[in-house]
């Protein structure tokens, strides 16, 4: 069987379906794919997102949304804990959502935006004529299909092939990607209010252990470890350590695991006629691993683009180069910065963590965001945190 | 030999963002080996189950 339309989206997750939805208001044929039978599900996220810039790209359904959090709890490994509020920790976290139904949701908006959606349809490789990507040859419940189109683009999460096939290297390096596992928790001991953050190298190495809060005494509690530091099934054996320590009594109502890219801006996210997006991009933010919102937003820059590409009639990469001058402006630099947090952050002892998080103790925190709580940190610890000064601004 | 336990996998696709010779495939819910397997060992660190061994 084979079709034609004007883009090709591989993967129905938040930056594909942004993609679409912007690339089908944009009056294009789109059709978007996604190889499982139900959108979002299995779950490989801990559904913590940003209120603001959520808000700022589509109207949040009170469905989408399984609580709401008062802010960030951070802890040191010896203990001691600080307090960042929501209106400003809130940058990283706000809302915790219930993805399954988000991910339904924004595909449905794309759909109703004009999107072919189809699910159970597998890309398995990219159609070219004279060397060009023209469309994906794909698995539609086990009948193979192809679908003609100029554009492809490639919002097939952190396994991606859409890259790969078009040339560009993606394959993340172990010290890149975290490794990760998480429980859906209850127990009278989850915080509810606060997301929190549980920092060491025992219990995490070169990552962090969450709790995120998705209603009464319900919690994703989870973690994620440098592939690098990792061994077969380390991010299960460990976070089964930090349950019996933290929550022994908790009960166990849903298991996810995945890997999230920490890998910073890649060299490339375009070839001709291929655009990627979200963790097919590795647009991941490489020190929380927060990667919903960047995807949205790459998406929807993509999809925009593919729209201008198709008018003129250019979708070679430089016809595609206003997509990788958008994202890198708008979403890269923050992950370049978050990158070199994060290969600094992953260096640091037990110790290191203590002196940081302790040094805060005495300070009014609880107003600051993110970067004048650093500002704060590098005024207390300039010698430990001196090979950070230029990004302390 | 790169074997996949099926029982433990949960199927996230971790594996395949790591394969330097992008041998594995994450058909929905199972992983495909192709013959491109440098049996080199890199996914099996990064499988958070444990569902990956080269075995001799
Ligand atoms: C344990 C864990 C916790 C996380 N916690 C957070 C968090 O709290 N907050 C946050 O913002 N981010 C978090 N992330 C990251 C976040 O989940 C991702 O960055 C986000 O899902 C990326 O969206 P995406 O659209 O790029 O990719 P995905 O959501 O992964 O979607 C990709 C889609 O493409 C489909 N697909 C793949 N290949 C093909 C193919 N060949 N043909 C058709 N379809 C295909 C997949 O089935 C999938 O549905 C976490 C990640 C992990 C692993
Ligand atoms: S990393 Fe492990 S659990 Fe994830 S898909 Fe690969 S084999 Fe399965
Ligand atoms: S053993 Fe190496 S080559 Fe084989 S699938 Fe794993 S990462 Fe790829």
């Amino acid at each position: 069987m084979s079709m034609k339309c004007d883009v090709v989206v591989v993967g129905a997750g938040p930056g594909g379906s942004m993609a679409a939805k912007a690339a089908a208001q944009a009056g294009l044929r789109v059709a978007l794919l996604e190889k499982r039978q139900e959108v979002g599900d299995p779950v490989r996220c801990a559904e913590g997102v940003g209120k603001r810039v959520l808000s700022q790209m589509v109207k949040p359904e009170p469905e989408w949304i399984a609580a709401e959090v008062k802010g960030a709890r951070i802890y040191a490994p010896d203990g001691t804990s600080i307090v960042m509020s929501e209106d400003k920790g809130g940058a990283e976290v706000g809302y915790v959502l219930e993805r399954k139904v988000f991910d339904r949701g924004l595909a449905m908006e794309a759909a109703r935006a004009g999107a072919h959606v189809m699910v159970k349809t597998r890309a398995i490789g990219l159609l070219k004529k004279d060397g060009a990507p023209c469309g994906v040859s794909a698995m539609r419940i086990g009948e193979p299909l192809e679908i003609e189109a100029p554009i492809v683009i490639g919002a097939d999460g952190v396994e991606s092939k859409v890259g790969r096939w078009a040339g560009i290297d993606t394959t993340l390096k172990l010290k890149d990607i975290e490794t990760c596992a998480q429980f859906l928790v209850t127990d009278t001991r989850v915080d509810d209010q606060y997301c929190e953050f549980f920092l060491g190298n025992s219990i995490a190495p070169g990552g962090y252990v969450w709790s995120f809060p998705k209603g009464e005494k319900l919690a994703n509690v989870g973690l994620g470890i440098l592939g690098s530091r990792s061994k077969p099934g380390e991010a299960t054996r460990l976070l089964g350590e930090f349950m019996r320590s933290h929550f022994p009594n908790g009960k166990v109502l849903e298991m996810v695991v995945g890997g999230d890219p920490c890998a910073g801006p890649i060299e490339s996210a375009t070839a001709d006629g291929v655009m990627l997006v979200g963790d097919a991009a590795r647009q991941t933010d490489p020190l929380t691993g927060g990667g919903i919102l960047t995807a949205m937003q790459a998406g929807m820059i993509a999809g925009e683009v593919a729209a201008k590409a198709i008018s003129s009639g250019d979708v070679s990469r430089e016809g595609l180069k206003e997509y990788e001058d958008r994202w890198r402006s708008d979403i890269g630099k923050g992950l370049a910065r978050s990158y070199e947090f994060k290969e600094f952050f992953v260096k640091l002892t037990d110790e290191d963590l203590n002196q940081l998080i302790g040094s805060l103790k005495r300070e009014d925190i609880a107003k600051m965001d993110l970067r004048g709580m650093l500002r704060v940190l590098f005024r207390l610890n300039p010698r430990l945190l001196w090979e950070l000064r230029h990004l302390v601004v | 030999m790169l074997t996949v336990n099926r029982y433990k996998c949960c199927y996230c696709g971790a594996c395949v963002g790591v394969c330097p010779t992008c041998a594995l495939e994450l058909v929905e819910t199972f992983i495909e080996v192709s013959a491109d397997c440098k049996e080199c060992g890199i996914c099996t660190k990064i499988c958070p189950v444990g569902a990956l061994e080269v075995k001799a």
